[in-house]
């Protein structure tokens, strides 16, 4: 194992090595950095040229000037990791230490709900092959791929997030809206379950009531002015949070999974008080993932409480139920501080903002606030990069899985009489994962490269905006800076993703005997 | 098994098994993939629309080919700067469009374009011939980045595949070193470079950039076809190794390629657009779409139709492209079978058969 990594690691840095060289020389060909100053007049420039000429190299030319750059970068054997200044004299390195959170941040929830929601479309796209369900959501699929990601920000902006700033002044939502909205959800539930012709009515008649009765309430309550959950709705959607977990999990049939999880429902509940007095005493980033590492400790005691015999899935259910309670509670605690966050003087009772990462002039002493702000921010720009990246994991779920339905271990698994939910998610979901494993984990390092047009149209200052520097003032020590962060994280993607891949599958083998 | 076979010649339809013997019946691989790319309905109107709008931008403005000087049936050139009119506008907003595609007996104005169906941009010119102008970039770029980047990806995969060895080695770590550079990074190093050479001198660059997925699955395609039969017959009947490349194994390997070059094509109008949505694509004075709206995205509160209308050619001509691809692929995918219908199997079953 140690020398397969040894040869990989090895063949990486060959591959980040020619790579690096070609962009470096590319791109000193092609622009002159001193280009604006020498047809100045100003008796500064000569001056200036002289000090970054010293200071860049650029008396050095450009095959050789790459070996001086890569002599920097070997510092990171010795720990003192070296990209060469940028023009105004800064560290390339510090420069990229402030970029880097900031991407990262932009970019990680939108992966996790494209690739859970494109999974999920995907999956059930394969399972109705042929439907109505699945012509639209290839056409949807087709339709996000075709989307300028610049052009979609700037539709949400404006109907998203000016026309919800709006609606908030007076949230009550109009007839016609709850109108539709029903009957779309009645025929997308009515499409997802599918079945017999009764049956799809059934459930198409049910979800558009439950629907327009969610929506009328939420209208006639001003939810969306005041929102909240309290413990009695926390609890009500923790009951349906078990049986969906459970039933996705496990299936319905094993009782202990059942019960875990209906405990974890309650004790949700019974902790509703006492997790709002920790809130309140000491809030922080620090408590929260304390409180999280003990939701899920308590999930897995109970699990192994209630299973007799097989633990390991029951404490998986109930720690995925109690996980996603935990969600909701925290959720709760921000909507509490909704109303004084979107009245207070920063905000002005606009909440959703269209551009920035954060707002500077609110109070930044207050956890729950700048957390919700962070959160407001990061609306537009996730569902941004959701909507373009979820389109191909549907295409790659749904093609996955219908190759894997046809296999013959399915037929046997049909067979040999497993219910149709064994069937599909331990036989057929499993199997779709392992190559999907790999089109996400190289996915994420493009996503990085996607996201600096993101950056630029809703004003975040991370790699992007680097970029954008160091491209429009020739500065190659700023672009390369740029270059092999997102390329080391995309060669590493890709080992990362053939590790993955033989660990998942026992057939692949990456250490020959 | 012979009463069946007979029964499909009399029946047009008799069992799932005859459907799918009756498709490779005496038909040439030709014929196959074109059968099935006509199948898919999605494809087929995608490459209607598609060739509907090359034909309408391509013929709305004055175009000049070496000698050859066509006039264009849209009055306005993309240049023109006539006075911005506010006739008819709301709220005394200056050069609204006068499209109107609602006809009056459906309660609409008229059809027709008027005088500037797309509006006008702040300075007066002409929006449509503006959009049309983009539209034109924007498609030649795609048609150079894909021929250029189909070309050379062949080329160096079908030599590294056929010839292996060291050739294969060198060819193929040189294609992993270009295809860990993200590809913005680099379309926006060629692109700010060379923007300003023009569009085509831009797709050309671009294009060099472009072929590396493409030459990897040729690679793959050559290794698997080359140790094939046939390569085997050719060569024992003297063939050299051009022929051998060219006139057996390429024709084998075309649905690959011709379904990369699809999908290079239809990543290369978004590459282009948001180059020039970046700043790092098309320059002024030339237009592109995603110069278009990068241009006036600030005015979409107030004049909405500087926004949509370039986003609807992106989105139209991206989408048919990204159908054209997925039909194509359906269509060289020789595991596709032609699905049977419920409609055709209720019908089966009723007639007795199973």
């Amino acid at each position: 194992m140690i020398a397969y990594l040894g040869r990989r690691f090895s063949v990486l840095l060959v591959i980040l090595f020619g790579s690096s060289f070609i962009l470096y020389n590319l791109a000193a060909v092609s622009g002159d950095p001193l280009e604006g100053l020498r047809g100045s007049l100003d008796p500064k420039a000569k001056a200036t040229m002289a000090s970054l000429t010293r200071n860049l190299n650029l008396n050095v030319p450009p095959p050789a000037r790459y070996f001086i750059w890569l002599k920097g970068i070997f510092g990171v054997f010795t720990g003192h990791i070296n990209f060469g200044n940028t023009r105004t004299g800064e560290a390339v390195t510090t420069d990229l230490s402030h970029a880097i959170p900031t991407t990262i941040r932009l970019i990680l929830m939108a992966t996790v709900i494209a690739i859970v929601l494109g999974i999920a479309f995907g999956i059930v796209s394969a399972l109705r092959q042929y439907s109505r369900f699945d012509y639209a959501m290839t056409f949807v699929a087709f339709l996000m791929y075709s989307l300028p990601i610049f052009w979609v920000a700037v539709l949400l902006k404006q109907y998203l997030a000016i026309g919800f700033n709006n609606f908030l002044e007076k949230p009550t939502i109009p007839l016609p809206v709850i109108i539709v909205s029903s009957l779309i959800s009645g025929l997308f539930w009515g499409a997802v379950i599918g079945g017999e012709r009764r049956k799809v009515q059934m459930i198409f008649a049910s979800a558009t009531l439950v629907t327009a009765a969610m929506t009328t309430f939420l209208s006639v309550t001003k939810w969306f002015g005041d929102p909240g959950l309290g413990p009695i709705m926390i609890f009500g959607l923790g009951v349906g949070i078990a049986f969906t977990v459970t039933f996705i999990s496990t299936g319905l049939t094993n009782r202990p999974a059942l019960k875990a999880s209906l405990a974890m429902a309650v004790i949700g509940l019974a902790l509703y008080y006492p997790n709002q007095w920790l809130f309140k005493k000491h809030s922080g980033t620090g408590l929260i993932i304390l409180m999280a590492v003990a939701t899920l400790l308590i999930a897995a005691l109970v699990g192994r409480g209630f299973a007799k015999i097989d633990r390991r899935p029951v404490m998986r259910t109930s720690m995925i139920t109690a996980f996603l309670i935990g969600i909701l509670t925290f959720a709760d605690r921000l909507m509490q501080n909704w109303i004084p966050y979107s009245s207070s003087d920063a905000i002005n009772g606009r909440p959703v903002p269209t551009i920035g990462e954060a707002n500077t002039l609110l109070d930044s002493g207050n956890y729950w606030f700048t957390t919700l702000d962070t959160v407001m921010h990061l609306l537009l720009p996730t569902i941004a990069l959701t909507l373009i990246s979820f389109a191909a994991y549907i295409r790659y779920s749904r093609g996955t899985l219908l190759e894997v339905l046809n296999q013959d271990y399915i037929r046997t698994a049909r067979a040999k009489g497993l219910t149709e939910r064994t069937v599909i998610m331990r036989h057929a979901f499993r199997n779709t994962l392992i190559p999907l494993t790999t089109i996400i984990v190289v996915d994420f390092a493009s996503i990085i490269g996607g996201a600096i047009i993101t950056e630029r149209v809703f004003g975040w200052r991370g790699m992007g905006t680097l970029f954008n520097t160091a491209i429009t003032s020739f500065d190659l020590n700023l672009l390369m800076g740029v270059f092999f962060v997102t390329s080391s994280l995309a060669v590493l993607a890709n080992l990362a993703a053939d590790l993955l891949y033989s660990a998942l599958d026992p057939r692949i083998r990456v250490v020959g005997k | 098994m012979f009463g069946r076979k007979r029964k499909s010649v009399e029946q047009d339809i008799a069992t799932p098994v005859d459907i799918s013997t009756k498709e490779v019946e005496g038909l040439s691989q030709g014929q196959l993939v074109r059968r099935r790319f006509f199948r898919h309905r999605g494809a087929v109107i995608s490459m209607i629309i598609l060739s509907a709008v090359i034909i309408f931008v391509f013929s709305a403005l004055d175009e000049k080919l070496g000698p050859f000087k066509y006039h264009g049936w849209w009055k306005y050139k993309f240049t023109d700067q006539p006075d911005l009119s506010g006739a008819g506008c709301p709220n005394g907003i200056l050069g609204c469009p006068t499209l109107h595609v609602i006809p009056s007996f459906l309660g609409g104005k008229h059809f027709g374009m008027g005088e500037h169906p797309f509006g006008q941009d702040d300075i007066g010119r002409d929006y449509f011939s503006l959009v049309m102008r983009g539209a034109q970039r924007s498609l030649l770029v795609m048609f150079i980045i894909g021929a250029v980047g189909g070309i050379i990806g062949t080329v160096i995969g079908a030599i590294s595949g056929f010839y292996r060895g060291w050739i294969d080695a060198v060819l193929m770590r040189f294609t992993d070193f270009i295809i860990t550079i993200p590809t913005i990074i680099i379309g926006s190093v060629v692109g700010y470079h060379f923007g300003n050479l023009g569009v085509t001198f831009l797709a050309f660059y671009l294009g060099l950039f472009a072929w590396t997925g493409l030459s990897r699955l040729v690679r793959g395609e050559f290794l698997t076809l080359r140790e094939r039969e046939f390569v085997d017959a050719a060569r024992v009947a003297g063939a050299g190794d051009r022929r051998i490349i060219f006139k057996h194994i390429l024709p084998n390997a075309m649905g690959v390629i011709i379904v990369s070059v699809t999908l290079i094509m239809s990543g290369a109008i978004l590459l282009e657009t948001a180059l020039s949505y970046l700043g790092f694509g098309v320059v002024a004075p030339d237009v592109s779409l995603g110069l278009l709206i990068s241009n006036y995205q600030d005015s979409f509160t107030t004049r909405p139709w500087l926004f949509w209308y370039p986003g609807l050619f992106i989105v139209m001509i991206a989408l048919s492209v990204n159908f054209i691809g997925d039909g194509l692929r359906d269509a060289f995918d020789p595991r596709q079978r032609r699905r049977i219908s419920r409609k055709e199997r209720s019908a089966n079953s009723k007639s007795g058969g199973n």
